[in-house]
C-alpha cells in the first residue's frame, strides 16, 4: 500500500480501523465497515478495499466483489455535489433524457462521470419514488421537479461555487 | 452412520444421512448432469442443470445441493426436468463465444459434453453479448472471459481450495465477470501461476499460455540444439490425454514421442531432483550444524514460492535456495553438458515439459540465468506436449518405450517421487538418514509422508537429533502450517511445501479431468500410486547413489554446496505486496 496515502489520510483510516475493531469479530463485518469507509473517504480507492482486505484477512477480491455489485459504493472519487437524474418511467415519459443531455452538457461530462473540480457527479438513476414531480433530479438531498431543459443552468449556477 | 432410504427414478436407495440427491442417484448408476458442480470444491447449485423433481417440493431442486431425506421421492428425468435444464443450458449459451472449433477445450468441455447430452440442436436465444477483452499478459495463464459461463468453479479453486482469491466475481447481473480487482492482469495480482483454476474450469476460460509456436520454431531451427527434460509427474498423466487410463505409466512412450517430435536429446529432470536432494540435503545438515535459520522449506514448487514471497517474506530466509530442480537441469546444461559437449551455450534451448502452469512464470525469472542464458527457454504443460504429439501425426499409444539420454537422463527412484505430494522429503530423508548415520534406511518407503491428508508428519531419528519434518500440500494448507510455526505452536526442522493440492501430479498443467469423473475417480491418489509404482520398478531409490550424479559431482561440480554448485544451482528469493 501507497504510504503517502496513509500518511495524509491517517485520521481517516484511524476511524475506519475503529470501525473494524467494533465488526471484526461480528457476522457479516463487511458491510458496516465498507458503509463507514465510503463515508469516510467518499469512495473506495484500492488502497482502502486493501486495507480492510487485510485488517479481516481476507481475498481483496472478497472487497471490491461487494463494491462492485452495489451501486451505493463507488471506486472513482465523486464530486462535492451528485446530481440523480431520475430515469424511471414517469420522469422517462415526461422528458428525463433530454433533462440528462442538457446536464451533460451544461457540465460537459457523461453520466457517470464527475467534472474535473469535481464540483459535480452525475448519475442517471433509478425511480426516485417522485413520479408525481416528474421529471426528476437530486442534487445531494436537493429535489427540483417538473422540469425543463431550460430550468438547468440556473440551478446548477446555483451549486457552483458554492 | 445413520442412513437414509429414498427412491430416486423408482429405484430404492439407501445412503448415509447428508448426502446430496446428486450423490445418491449416481450410486444408483443414474447420472445427472452437471456444470458448476466440482466435488468438494464447488457445491453451489448456481447452474441449475442437476435439477430434479422432488416428490411434494414447490419448484425443481438442485440436486448437487439437496440433501436426501427418509422417504424421499425423486424423478431425474420427468420432461419437466429435461425441459428446464434445457432451456436454462441454452441461455447459458445464448451469450457464450461459441468457437468450438478453435477452442482449446473442444472435445474436453463440459458446455460441448451437456449441450451434446440434453439434445441442445439449435439455440433459440440470440442474447446479448459484451466483447471482453482477453487477459494474455501473465506468462503462465490466459483469462477469456468470453468464454466464462460464471459457474465459479476457479473462484472456489483460487479463493477456498488455495487460499488466494487473486480472482473473484465482480459487477452484478449480465455485466457479471471474473476477474482480479481493479480491472488488473492476472499478471498484476497475487495469482501465484499454480493453474488450479485451468483445472476447474469446465469450459475454454481459463487456458495455459501456449508456448508451442515457441518449441516448434526452436526444433526446426537447424543452429539451435534443443533439449527436453520431462518432470516426473508427466509420465502417469500423459496418458490421458490419448484415452489411456488414468494412472498409466508413459515413461518410454513419452521418451520416444519427444525423439520423434525432433527433440536432440532427452532429459529426465528427476536427474535434477536427486541433485536438488543432495544440494538440499547438504543445505539442511549445514544449517543443523551451524545453527542456520530453521526450518528449512523446500523450493521445488513456483506456486508455492510465489505465494511465499507475497504472504509471507518473513520466512524467504526458510526456504531452500535451491533451484527447482528443471532450472538446475538447465544450468547444468548450458555449463556442465556444454563444455563436455563443446556446444556453445547460446545455442543450446532448453525445453521444459511439466505438469506445471507456474514454471512457465518461474523460467521468465531474471536471477535464474546463472551461465549468462536463462536456466530453461521455454516451459510445456502435459498439454501442450500432448497438443504437438497429435500435431506431428504421432500415434503415441502404439510407440515402442525407449530411453532417456544418458548421464543427465539417469535418475532413481527418489527423483520419481517428486511429483506426488511428500515425495521430497522422503527423497531427501531417504538420503540424509544414510549420509548421517552411515548405515542403510530400513524401511525406504516413508508411508507418514505419503496419502492426502492436508499437513503430515513424521519424526526420523538421526544420530544424536530426531529431524521433525512436516508436509503440506496446497497454498492453503501451507498457510495453515505456516501460522503455526509462526506462533511457535509447532516446531520443525525441514517443511515441504508443494503449491497444487496433491503435488505435481494434480499440478495445473496436467490433463484436465471432467467434473463427472472426478466423482468417480480420485484422480490424485491414483496418479500418486502409478509414481509410486514407478519409484518401486527402478533398481536405484536413493538420490545418493546415483552414479551419474556422482560423476557430474566428480567431473565438474565438486561436491554439494560448492561454490561452482551455488552458481549454478542456487538462487534468491524477492519479497511481492500481498494484493
Amino acid at each position: 500500500m501507497s504510504a503517502s496515502i496513509l500518511q495524509e489520510n491517517k485520521e481517516k483510516f484511524e476511524e475506519l480501523q475503529r470501525t473494524i475493531d467494533e465488526y471484526k469479530d461480528k457476522e457479516g463485518p463487511l458491510m458496516p465497515i465498507m458503509h463507514k469507509a465510503q463515508d469516510l473517504f467518499g469512495y473506495l480507492p484500492i488502497e482502502v478495499q486493501e486495507y480492510i482486505a487485510e485488517a479481516l484477512d481476507i481475498p481483496v477480491t472478497d472487497i471490491y466483489g461487494v463494491a462492485t455489485f452495489y451501486s451505493q459504493f463507488t471506486l472513482k472519487p465523486q464530486g462535492k455535489y451528485t446530481i440523480g437524474v431520475c430515469m424511471g418511467t414517469a420522469c422517462y415519459v415526461k422528458g428525463a433524457q433530454a433533462v440528462l443531455d442538457e446536464l451533460k452538457k451544461e457540465l460537459n461530462i457523461e453520466a457517470g462521470d464527475t467534472t474535473e473540480d469535481y464540483q459535480f457527479t452525475l448519475e442517471a438513476t433509478r425511480c426516485l419514488g417522485a413520479c408525481g414531480l416528474a421529471p426528476v433530479i437530486m442534487i445531494n438531498d436537493d429535489v427540483y421537479g417538473r422540469l425543463v431543459p431550460s430550468d438547468i443552468k440556473g440551478i446548477i449556477d446555483k451549486y457552483r461555487d458554492k | 452412520m445413520e442412513m437414509v432410504k429414498l427412491t430416486i427414478d423408482g429405484i430404492q436407495v439407501e445412503v448415509p444421512k447428508g448426502t446430496t440427491v446428486l450423490e445418491a442417484a449416481r450410486s444408483a448408476n443414474i447420472q445427472i448432469p452437471t456444470l458448476c458442480y466440482l466435488k468438494g470444491i464447488n457445491e453451489i447449485g448456481a447452474c441449475r442443470m442437476c435439477l430434479v423433481e422432488v416428490k411434494g417440493a414447490r419448484n425443481l431442486q438442485a440436486s448437487c445441493v439437496y440433501p436426501v431425506a427418509d422417504g424421499m421421492e425423486v424423478r431425474t428425468n420427468t420432461k419437466k426436468v429435461r425441459e428446464a435444464r434445457k432451456v436454462n443450458l441454452e441461455l447459458i449459451l445464448s451469450n457464450h463465444d461459441r468457437k468450438c472449433l478453435t477452442c482449446v477445450r473442444n472435445e474436453n468441455c463440459e458446455l460441448q459434453a451437456l449441450s451434446k447430452q440434453l439434445g441442445v440442436d439449435d439455440i433459440r436465444y440470440d442474447g446479448e453479448r459484451i466483447d471482453y477483452a482477453v487477459d494474455e499478459l501473465s506468462p503462465s495463464i490466459v483469462r477469456d472471459p468470453n468464454k466464462c459461463i460464471l459457474c465459479r468453479r476457479c473462484v472456489a479453486a483460487c479463493r477456498n481450495v488455495q487460499g488466494i482469491g487473486a480472482i473473484g466475481a465482480t459487477e452484478r447481473g449480465f455485466r457479471t465477470t471474473i476477474e482480479p480487482v481493479f480491472g488488473k492482469s492476472l499478471s498484476e495480482v497475487n495469482c501465484v501461476n499454480c493453474g488450479q483454476c485451468i483445472e476447474a474450469c469446465p469450459v475454454g476460460a481459463l487456458r495455459e499460455k501456449d508456448d508451442t509456436e515457441r518449441v516448434w520454431d526452436a526444433i526446426n531451427n537447424p543452429d539451435l540444439h534443443v533439449i527436453a527434460q520431462t518432470a516426473p509427474a508427466v509420465r502417469v498423466a500423459l496418458g490421458e490425454e490419448f484415452g489411456m487410463p488414468i494412472g498409466t505409466r508413459v515413461t518410454g512412450k513419452m521418451v520416444a514421442a519427444l525423439r520423434r517430435l525432433g527433440f536432440d536429446r532427452v532429459f529426465d529432470t528427476d536427474f535434477a531432483a536427486d541433485l536438488t536432494i543432495m544440494e538440499e540435503g547438504t543445505e539442511l545438515l549445514n544449517r543443523l550444524k551451524n545453527n542456520g535459520k530453521l526450518p528449512l522449506i523446500t523450493s521445488c514448487s513456483p506456486g508455492w514460492i510465489k505465494y511465499c514471497e507475497h504472504n509471507y517474506p518473513e520466512f524467504l530466509d526458510n526456504l531452500s535456495t535451491c533451484k527447482s530442480p528443471h532450472q538446475m537441469m538447465g544450468a547444468v546444461v548450458k555449463s556442465y553438458y556444454a563444455e563436455k559437449h563443446s556446444i556453445d551455450p547460446a545455442k543450446i534451448f532448453v525445453v521444459s515439459i511439466m505438469p506445471c502452469t507456474a514454471k512457465k512464470f518461474e523460467a521468465r525469472r531474471p536471477e535464474l540465468s546463472s551461465t549468462g542464458y536463462p536456466d530453461v527457454d521455454a516451459v510445456l504443460t502435459t498439454r501442450e506436449l500432448a497438443k504437438m504429439i497429435k500435431q506431428a501425426g504421432i500415434d503415441f499409444v502404439k510407440l515402442e518405450d525407449e530411453e532417456f539420454d544418458p548421464t543427465l537422463g539417469d535418475s532413481t527412484g527418489a527423483g520419481v517421487i517428486f511429483g506426488a505430494t511428500g515425495g521430497v522429503m522422503e527423497a531427501a530423508l531417504r538420503t540424509v538418514y544414510e549420509l548421517v548415520t552411515g548405515k542403510s534406511i530400513e524401511n525406504l518407503e516413508i508411508n507418514a509422508v505419503r496419502g492426502l491428508d492436508g499437513v503430515k508428519e513424521v519424526e526420523v531419528p538421526l544420530g544424536d537429533i530426531t529431524i521433525k519434518a512436516a508436509v503440506a500440500h496446497g497454498t492453503a494448507n501451507a498457510r495453515a502450517l505456516l501460522e503455526k510455526v509462526k506462533s511457535g505452536e509447532k516446531e520443525y526442522h525441514f517443511i515441504e511445501v508443494m503449491g497444487c493440492p496433491g503435488g505435481c501430479v494434480t499440478g495445473g498443467g496436467q490433463p484436465i479431468v471432467p467434473a463427472q469423473v472426478q466423482m468417480e475417480i480420485d484422480v490424485g491418489k491414483v496418479r500418486a500410486a502409478a509414481i509410486y509404482d514407478e519409484d518401486r520398478s527402478l533398481p536405484i531409490r536413493k538420490s545418493h547413489e546415483n552414479p551419474s550424479v556422482k560423476k557430474v559431482y566428480e567431473e565438474y561440480l565438486g561436491e554439494p554446496n560448492s561454490q561452482k554448485a551455488h552458481e549454478l544451482l542456487h538462487t534468491h528469493y524477492t519479497p511481492r505486496r500481498k494484493f
